[in-house]
């Protein structure tokens, strides 16, 4: 059970999308982790600098403001063949879609692009449909 | 001076992830039971980034023809609902509803050292790397038919 925290989502929300401004007006660039994240590590890429201190700024700024407040997971009840695969499908999916929950959630809602709000319904309900039947009908 | 600015977009990012504990997989996997405890605090998260992010956009970025620091804004102009969007946004959807992480957390809780997440991050990339190589091979298929 987590408790709704309405100031601190309504705060750490506005960081990101003063995140997802910033880098937009000043380097023309969009905020979408995977997409950061792919292009990052493809070895013919030679815009990749950018990218790797984007990631690094991400992971300082993780380690900044972690407390016991607002903490890290220690752990994760989740077996590792459960692990593995959402990972892959998370990896997979995020590639094939052209966006994640940054990429699409935010920036390209924001910009109120067409293909953006159709992949945010698409994997939100995904996502919820997947707890409801983990959740409610299999772990019940 | 535009490494800099990708430094601290990232910083805010960070920070912004972990104010709001969407690093952490309960909060977001409760967001998304709405059948059971419901936690909204990640509508919140959105709602507050959309704001901030929306209005930037359409009052300070549309309104200009370049970035401040750059030739021009790379941004998809791409409007096609097409199979690999609605494919990628289900397939992402299952692997974020099993586990309650996507990239941005992903990244930030390797941190921990915990070798489960550093397992997960490790898969993502490989699930990327699968989805560019059938996306090429269909590409270049598709490239031989016009051919």
């Amino acid at each position: 059970m987590t408790e709704f925290t309405p100031l601190t989502a309504l705060l750490g929300g506005a960081l990101i999308g003063a995140s997802a401004l910033l880098l937009l007006i000043f380097n023309g660039r969009i905020a979408g982790i995977s997409g950061i994240l792919h292009s990052a590590i493809q070895p013919i890429d030679n815009d990749r600098l950018w990218r790797w201190l984007f990631l690094l700024g991400l992971m300082l700024g993780v380690f900044f403001a972690m407390n016991p407040a607002t903490p890290l997971p220690t752990d994760i009840e989740a077996s590792w063949p459960l692990i593995i695969i959402a990972g892959l499908l998370v990896g997979f999916g995020s590639k094939m879609g052209n966006g994640c929950t940054s990429g699409h959630g935010i920036c390209g809602i924001g910009r109120l692009s067409s293909r953006s709000i159709v992949a945010t319904i698409i994997f939100m309900l995904t996502a919820a449909l997947t707890v409801f039947i983990t959740r409610h009908i299999v772990g019940a | 001076m535009k490494l800099v600015i990708a430094l601290i977009s990232g910083v805010l990012f960070g920070v912004g992830l972990t104010i709001a504990q969407m690093v952490n997989p309960a909060k977001v996997l409760n967001f998304l039971d709405i059948a059971g405890h419901w936690d909204p605090s990640l509508a919140l998260v959105m709602a507050s980034a959309l704001t901030i992010f929306g209005s930037g956009y359409f009052l300070l970025v549309q309104t200009k023809d370049k970035p401040l620091l750059d030739k021009e804004f790379i941004v998809s102009k791409n409007k096609k609902i097409d199979n690999s969007l609605v494919v990628g946004a289900t397939v992402f959807g299952l692997g974020w509803g099993l586990i309650g992480i996507c990239p941005g957390p992903a990244l930030a809780i390797l941190l921990t050292g915990n070798m489960k997440f550093v397992g997960f991050f490790i898969a993502m990339l490989i699930g990327m790397q699968v989805a560019q190589k059938i996306s090429k091979t269909n590409r270049s298929k598709s490239n031989m038919r016009i051919q």
